[in-house]
C-alpha cells in the first residue's frame, strides 16, 4: 500500500500548484454526517461513555458530551505529530517520523478502555510512519465492540483539500472548521511540503476503500458511507 | 491582558519561578513558573498569558491563560481562555472553553452529588 499512497503523494505535490502565501480565514461550513448518526444512538446511552476525540480541541464537543455525562478525553494528534523532536531518519537516510516515541508521548491510554473514537480526518493528513502504528494502538485503546469513525477523501477531492476540524452540532451534524496553522513551527519535522502546507495541514494521501479494508483489517466489522462532498465516512467495529 | 483585581489576590510575576507545594486560603494570579502542586480549596487559581505550570491543581476556579500541565481538579468551575494550552485530566463541575484553546485530556464534569460522594 506504501508505494500507491506515495504515487498519490507524488502525484499531489507536482499538481498542487505553489504554496500558499497568506493565511485565509477559517471558515466554517456545516455537513450531514451519517456516520455520527449512526453513533448517535449510543449517545443516549445511560451508562457513560468514554469518547476519544482525536481532533483539535473543539469545545462543542465536549459541551456536547458532557451534558449527556459522557467522558470526553481530546487529544490531537496532527499537531502532536509537528513535535520537532520527532524527526529522524529511516535506513535509507530519509527523514520520517519515530513512531515508537511518538506512541509513548501519545494515545496512552489503557487497553480497551473507549467506546467511541472520532479519528475524524486525521489518517488522510497524518504522516505516512504514524498512520498504522496509531490504527493499531487505537484497535488496542478501543473495547471490543466500540466504534471508531474516520473521514477519507476519494481521489476527486484533489491535493489542496483543506484540513478541517469538525464540531458537532446535533446527532448528524457537523460544523467543518479549515484548520489555519498559526506558526511556521507547526510545520512538521520532515520539512513544509512533507507535512503541512504554509497555513494548514497537507493532505498525505487518498486512501482507495481497499486500502481502508486493510487499514482496518483487525476490526471485526466495517461500513462505509458515501457522502457528496468527495468523501467517504467509515465506521469500524472492534 | 491584565491580572483580575481582587482585595484577596496573591500574584505571582513573570520572573518567578517555585518549585514544591503551593497552598493558600485566597485567590492566586500566577504569570510565572511552578512545579509542584498547587491547593487553593475554596479559592480561585488563574494562570496569566506568561505562567508555566508545571503541578496538579486543586481550587475552588481555575482560569487558564498560560501553560499547564497536570490535572485539574475545579469544586466550581474551569476556564480555558483562548491562549490556553493544558495537558492533563479536568475534572469540574462547569467548563467554558474559548476557540483557540488546546487541551490534550480528559473531561469529567462531576455534579455536586458526584463531589459530595468523592466519587
Amino acid at each position: 500500500m506504501a508505494s500507491v499512497t506515495q504515487n498519490f503523494m507524488k502525484l499531489f505535490r507536482s499538481s498542487g500548484g505553489g504554496q500558499r502565501e497568506t493565511a485565509q480565514p477559517a471558515q466554517k461550513l456545516t455537513r450531514r454526517s451519517s456516520g455520527l448518526g449512526e453513533l448517535s444512538r449510543l449517545w443516549d446511552s445511560e451508562t457513560p461513555l468514554c469518547v476519544l476525540d482525536l481532533g483539535s480541541t473543539s469545545p462543542s464537543n465536549i459541551r456536547f458530551f458532557t451534558e449527556r455525562a459522557h467522558k470526553i478525553y481530546s487529544e490531537d494528534l496532527l499537531v502532536a505529530s509537528t513535535e520537532p523532536h520527532l524527526s529522524t531518519k529511516d535506513e535509507q537516510g530519509n527523514v520520517v517520523l519515530d513512531s515508537r516515541k511518538f506512541l509513548a508521548e501519545n494515545l496512552q491510554y489503557p487497553a480497551a478502555h473507549f467506546d467511541v473514537v472520532l479519528c475524524w480526518n486525521l489518517p488522510d493528513y497524518l504522516d505516512e510512519s504514524l498512520v498504522r502504528p496509531v490504527m493499531g494502538r487505537l484497535w488496542s485503546v478501543l473495547k471490543p465492540g466500540g466504534m471508531l469513525l474516520a473521514f477519507f477523501h476519494t481521489k476527486d477531492a484533489g491535493p489542496d483539500s483543506p484540513c478541517y476540524r469538525f464540531h458537532i452540532l446535533d446527532k448528524d451534524a457537523l460544523e467543518m472548521q479549515r484548520i489555519v496553522l498559526k506558526r511556521e513551527a507547526r510545520r512538521g519535522p520532515t520539512g513544509a511540503v512533507h507535512t503541512a502546507i504554509a497555513d494548514g495541514f497537507r493532505l498525505q494521501r487518498v486512501f482507495n476503500n481497499r486500502h481502508i479494508e486493510t487499514l482496518f483489517r483487525d476490526f471485526a466489522s466495517i461500513k462505509f458511507f458515501l457522502a457528496r462532498d468527495n468523501v467517504r465516512e467509515v465506521l469500524v467495529v472492534r | 491582558m491584565s491580572a483580575p483585581l481582587s482585595v484577596d489576590l496573591a500574584q505571582i510575576g513573570k520572573s518567578v519561578v517555585i518549585k514544591g507545594e503551593l497552598s493558600g486560603s485566597e485567590d492566586l494570579y500566577v504569570d510565572g513558573q511552578v512545579e509542584g502542586s498547587i491547593a487553593l480549596k475554596g479559592n480561585s487559581l488563574t494562570v496569566g498569558p506568561h505562567g508555566q505550570i508545571k503541578a496538579s491543581v486543586e481550587a475552588k476556579g481555575v482560569i487558564v491563560q498560560g501553560k499547564l500541565e497536570g490535572n485539574i481538579t475545579a469544586s466550581d468551575r474551569v476556564e480555558l481562555r483562548r491562549t490556553a494550552i493544558v495537558t492533563g485530566d479536568v475534572s469540574t463541575q462547569r467548563i467554558s472553553i474559548e476557540e483557540g484553546a488546546y487541551l490534550k485530556g480528559k473531561v469529567d464534569i462531576q455534579g455536586k452529588a458526584e463531589k459530595a460522594a468523592g466519587k
